[in-house]
């Protein structure tokens, strides 16, 4: 009897044996779930208020019909239009057959399920004439996010002649940057709404000029700065507002190319000609004249490698850096700006520096902005925004590397977080606030491989299933203002802003001396 | 006799034991994988598939771009390491657990595959030619298959008289 029992007793022990280490295993998660959540608990997620809004606003497309006219269908413009929901049927034909070669290509998906923003391309200008037809057939193309065009545009040769139309509502003005000026204030003296490219204007007068008739005019003006939509940057607002980041005084904004394209070297159209192009008109507001040859064509469709028709670096690259950081942290007009550089690369005949340096100092705010270019290193660096507690490292708005997000660092001798660092709760070799677009995840304990992953912006991008793109959500924020009447993100008073800075950077390259804004007289001294 | 491996005596102590511990080592490991995804909302095999590689490279892509799929994907994952650990570990069912665990990892061996010439952007943990942990992995749960011990220390005991 007992020789039984102590069968069984053996029995049931070699069947329980590895149960009490389940049970051990259950035990350790336990600790290891606790753990995490106290270390989470110390880290900024908790410190995040989170109250963003959402980067989609309630739609007002239903309202009313708008008829739009583009100025300047080249490849920006084209991008623009297809932000309203217009693209070429070459356009839709190549990347719907991406889309098939390759299952991962979701820019014909992108597109496709957009929102159809309710509105017409009434109006084509171009000075070439290639372009011109583009923009077109972009008009009438029915495969498009929504119903089939209402209508089709008409082409005009010159931008007078678009802006008399009474019908076209609004302009998309995305000419070289020597046309904006001239462009953006006729139309507004004739009533249109502008949507206007970066940057602003060729020169610090033009944009003043063009600031005053805007406010005059009460027109809705955007400036094309499509970062105002991404939700990571009010995002990183957020956080700097609540002083997580403790005091900043500088901050580090880079530009990285390293390609032809990159250094607007583009291709010159095998189609452009003398009977195709309206080169005359083209370098009217210009200072200096060429006649049409192969120089012209170089100038014509490499026009960003000349001062003659925008300035370089500063309005197509730090604008976006500059404007970026000015929705961020609210930094207005500098008082001071000085910038050196040269052209040590691409020495083709351009005019405008491939390396190019600039500070801008904000004394009543304790704070030096600087920010760095080269055309010829791939160096993805990215922009730093450098607190006394804590740093924040973002992918940048040009270039600037792969990060689409940003992380938060804490700082080894910082002192809001000098206890928390003490106690090992928070390790400056790891984040404490990593942010990845389409992920809600706010985490500072993942692994090392998920947080790799969440930095390139690869994960959870998918998931949603959905991505939009923010030239859109920069359009209908336009449209969407003119039918309500109020100001869309990037109005006529914060593109001032990004103007006048970079400004002031171009004229100290001209000059080799450092610029002062005088606020009151509104001039450079 | 001893070479019955249905007999409770079957192997020698120190052979057991060695099993054993395999078992319940290997056992752990997949439980923990799997509670750990079970418990991240968002946690996703997408990450592991964008990065995949070799013959099984379309098929992950496949998977990535339909949310369905990496749904299934996601979700056989999770589960599937959580009950495969918690029967190789209690040694519940655990020969067939042994080869559905073999079969998980070989996946994952064969979606990333340590050759000369393919290049991943995900950080690796060590140095590999042609042999992981995966493949070795994947090798002992093979030999847990062969010689199984769920029946002599193990819940298997109960259902095995």
């Amino acid at each position: 009897m007992s020789e039984n029992n102590n069968m069984d007793r053996r029995e049931l022990i070699k069947g329980l044996a590895t149960v009490p280490v389940f049970g051990l295993f259950l035990v350790k998660l336990w600790q290891k779930m606790r753990r995490d959540a106290i270390k989470k608990s110390n880290i900024l997620s908790n410190l995040v208020q989170e109250n963003s809004a959402p980067a989609v606003i309630k739609s007002l497309s239903d309202s009313r019909h708008l008829n739009i006219g583009i100025i300047g269908y080249g490849g920006r413009g084209s991008h623009l239009v297809r932000g309203a929901g217009f693209a070429t049927k070459g356009w839709t034909d190549t990347v719907a057959e991406n889309a098939k070669k390759n299952k991962l290509d979701k820019q014909f998906e992108t597109y496709m399920t957009q929102e159809d923003l309710n509105c017409s391309i009434k109006g084509v200008c171009d000075l070439f004439d290639v372009r011109a037809n583009q923009g077109l057939d972009a008009s009438k193309n029915e495969i498009r996010p929504g119903a089939k065009p209402r209508s089709t545009a008409t082409r005009y040769l010159h931008y007078t002649e678009l802006l008399a139309n009474d019908e076209i509502d609004a302009v998309i003005v995305a000419t070289p940057d020597h046309w904006h000026a001239r462009i953006a204030m006729a139309a507004a003296k004739a009533g249109k709404h502008v949507y206007c490219e970066k940057g602003l204007t060729r020169t610090f007068d033009e944009a003043i000029a063009l600031h005053d008739i805007v406010k005059e005019t009460g027109i809705t003006f955007q400036l094309g700065h499509q970062n105002r939509q991404v939700e990571a940057n009010e995002k990183a607002k957020q956080i700097i507002r609540q002083g997580l980041l403790g005091k900043i005084n500088l901050v580090e904004l880079a530009t990285n190319r390293n390609s032809p394209w990159g250094a607007w070297v583009w291709n010159i159209h095998p189609k452009g000609n003398a009977k195709t192009i309206d080169w005359d008109t083209f370098q009217e507001p210009s200072p200096n004249k060429f006649p049409f040859g192969e120089e012209a064509l170089k100038r014509f469709f490499r026009w960003r490698c000349w001062f003659d028709y925008g300035t370089g670096l500063s309005g197509d690259l730090l604008s976006h850096d500059f404007d970026a950081i000015n929705q961020i942290m609210d930094l207005g007009i500098p008082k001071y700006a000085s910038s050196t550089g040269g052209i040590y690369f691409y020495k083709d005949g351009r005019d405008v520096p491939d390396v190019w340096n600039a500070t801008f100092e904000y004394p009543d705010k304790d704070l030096t902005v600087l920010y760095s270019a080269t055309l010829s290193s791939n160096e993805p660096r990215g922009n730093r925004i450098m607190g006394h507690d804590a740093t924040m490292q973002m992918g940048g708005q040009s270039g600037g590397g792969s990060i689409h997000g940003f992380i938060v660092t804490a700082d080894s001798e910082s002192t809001q977080y000098k206890e928390r660092l003490e106690q090992g709760i928070i390790n400056t070799k790891y984040p404490i606030y990593t942010y990845s677009p389409g992920s809600k995840q706010i985490d500072g304990v993942t692994s090392a491989t998920s947080r790799y992953f969440a930095n390139k912006g690869l994960l959870y991008t998918y998931r949603e299933g959905k991505r939009v793109d923010p030239t859109h959500l920069h359009i209908k924020d336009w449209l969407d203002s003119i039918r309500s009447g109020s100001q869309p993100k990037c109005n006529i008073d914060v593109a001032l802003h990004e103007a006048v800075a970079c400004h002031m950077a171009t004229e100290s390259y001209f000059q080799g001396r450092r610029i002062e804004w005088d606020p009151k007289k509104r001039a450079l001294v | 006799m001893k070479n019955n491996l249905s007999g409770n005596d079957a192997y020698a102590g120190s052979q057991l034991n060695g099993l054993v511990l395999l078992r319940v080592l290997i056992g752990w490991h997949f439980l923990y994988e799997g509670v750990s995804k079970l418990i991240n909302p968002y946690w996703s095999s997408a990450a592991y598939l964008l990065d995949s590689k070799w013959i099984f490279s379309s098929l992950a892509k496949t998977i990535v771009s339909n949310p369905t799929l990496l749904g299934i994907s996601d979700f056989v994952n999770m589960w599937g390491l959580t009950l495969v650990g918690a029967s190789l570990l209690l040694g519940l069912f655990s020969r067939y657990s042994a080869l559905v665990g073999m079969g998980f990892v070989i996946l994952y061996y064969l979606f990333a595959p340590p050759f000369l010439g393919l290049e991943y952007s995900r950080p690796g943990e060590g140095s590999y030619i042609i042999v992981n942990k995966n493949l070795i992995e994947a090798c002992a749960l093979w030999v847990l298959y062969a010689f199984p011990t769920g029946h002599v220390i193990g819940l298997d005991r109960f259902f095995t008289k």
